[in-house]
């Protein structure tokens, strides 16, 4: 093991090389980002035995991915904001022909007006599209989360997406703990999965599923990712036992006793867990959650860790114009609609196109969330930083 | 028919040469029929039906086989000898 300084996208392509990828695809210009240029160095230098496939677009891209994980190899691409969204129509293929890609998505905001800052904007939009889904808040966390995806997908035979935060993680150094390479290659070792698309099989992949076929067909995605939960799990523990970090589906930070709780998704959680740190010395009884796998919904856990807290605070930094609320606040309000005990759940809404959410916002959030709370009722969405 | 646990994962067809349990007589809105004493049996309506609904019997004689016959009326252009005719397989609606 070694401790080096790593940026988030540096963390994810160490990962995938110490995973030892069989096939990368991946268009090389905006929005991409430095992930696939390192591993095309490591590539390129010898030091990962890969196929590496420079296609004119993200469409084909993720399309040359199922390709090659109908073959049975390890597969893996990365792309960001106007690129995810140029995939689309494919990630559902994927995820319905049980491909077990692994995708880091680099999350930044979606035009127009163009911007090329960070917000969860991108991702949001594939979250109904069947494929597992992280979000991770630190340089460590993307480099843990991509070898564990890989033995994830590999497991439930279902597409896994790592979202890092653009810029204020995957272009930040933190120091990142890179364990052997062997440990990695022992605790997913790349046992070849079935070869779908060899001659001697004679499979038709890609069927058309007529009205008396389709719903069946998807329901057996729909049950892959329901019965993943318990694959997640499992990985969560083993990972600790090999590595010593853990990570639940949902990172807790001082819930024990808090009673107004905040609930954030990515790299803005290290400054939100400062705040409560802050707030807990001046003996306020405040906590954190942060959504890690947003797909699968953790929904059970979250109901479990917010049973005796008063008020919560959703904090998006994605819309939904025109919707009930906000994409992270409706799935909360509809995880907790049927629990015994219901908090006041407050919706905000920041950090879109890379505006900064700084202490003294988390402060008011935190401040905002109480006083609701004490009301009985939450406010409409509260849109932090807006002038108006 | 299969539930979604039978269904192969991926929803892949991994029997090859299926479709011959693939009935499609619904689909057709006209029949062809074969007037076997005009037949010269030379076998043209056999290479240009696209879906190999015409079936050659030991005698040499042809048959057309309605299971996979989709009513395109390809066989009935083909034949030199004007041996099929398409009829409609329903009445036409009085409406």
């Amino acid at each position: 093991m070694k401790r080096v300084a790593l940026n988030g996208n540096y963390a994810v392509a160490y990962a995938v090389k110490m995973a030892d990828v069989d096939f990368v695809a991946a268009y090389p210009i905006t929005p991409q980002t430095p992930i696939v240029e390192k591993i095309s160095e490591f590539i390129a230098n010898g030091e990962l035995e890969a196929e590496y496939v420079n296609v004119e677009s993200e469409h084909s891209a993720i399309s040359a991915c199922i390709g090659a994980s109908l073959t049975g190899a390890r597969v893996f691409t990365a792309t960001s904001s106007q690129g995810l969204a140029y995939m689309h129509e494919v990630l559902f293929m994927a995820s319905s022909l049980r491909t077990p890609i692994v995708m880091a998505n680099v999350n930044r905001a979606l035009s127009h007006p163009l911007n090329i800052w960070n917000d969860h904007s991108d991702a949001m939009p594939e979250r109904d599209c069947g494929w597992i889904q992280f979000w991770v808040e630190s340089a460590q966390e993307a480099f843990d989360t991509t070898i564990q995806a890989f033995k994830i997908a590999e497991e439930v035979l279902l597409p896994v997406m790592i979202n890092l935060d653009g810029f204020i993680l995957s272009h930040v150094y933190e120091a990142v703990e890179l364990p052997d390479e062997e440990l990695v290659r022992e605790y997913i070792p790349s046992k070849p999965l079935i070869n779908r698309v060899s001659p001697k099989l004679s499979y038709t992949i890609g069927v058309v599923g007529p009205p008396e076929y389709y719903f069946e067909m998807k329901y057996q995605a729909l049950e892959a990712i329901e019965r993943s939960r318990n694959n997640i799990n499992n990985v969560n523990k083993e990972f600790s036992k090999v590595f010593g970090r853990k990570y639940g589906n949902v990172n807790e930070h001082m819930m024990e006793d808090a009673k107004y709780v905040l609930i954030t998704m990515g790299a803005v959680t290290g400054t939100a867990k400062f705040v409560v740190n802050e707030l807990r010395k001046k003996g306020e009884k405040v906590g954190l959650l942060s959504i890690r796998c947003f797909r699968p919904f953790p929904k059970d856990e979250i109901i479990k860790l917010l049973e005796d807290v008063k008020g919560v605070g959703v904090l998006d930094r994605a819309l939904t114009p025109g919707g009930p609320g906000h994409p992270l606040y409706t799935d909360i309000c509809c995880a907790l609609y049927n629990a015994k005990n219901r908090p006041i759940i407050q919706s905000f809404v920041g950090g879109l196109g890379g505006r900064d959410i700084l202490i003294d916002d988390f402060i008011k959030m935190f401040e905002i969330v109480k006083e609701v709370s004490e009301e009985g009722r939450p406010k409409p969405c509260i849109y932090i930083g807006l002038r108006e | 028919m299969k539930t979604w646990k039978e269904i192969p994962i991926g929803a892949m067809i991994i029997e090859p040469g299926n479709s011959v349990e693939f009935d499609v007589t619904t689909w057709r809105v006209f029949r062809p029929i074969l007037d076997k004493s005009k037949c010269t049996k030379c076998g043209l309506c056999w290479i240009y039906c696209p879906e190999g609904a015409i079936m050659i019997k030991e005698d040499g004689s042809y048959e057309i086989n309605l299971s996979y016959c989709k009513g395109c009326g390809i066989c009935q252009k083909s034949c030199n000898v004007k041996a099929i005719t398409m009829v409609r397989e329903y009445e036409e609606s009085s409406t």
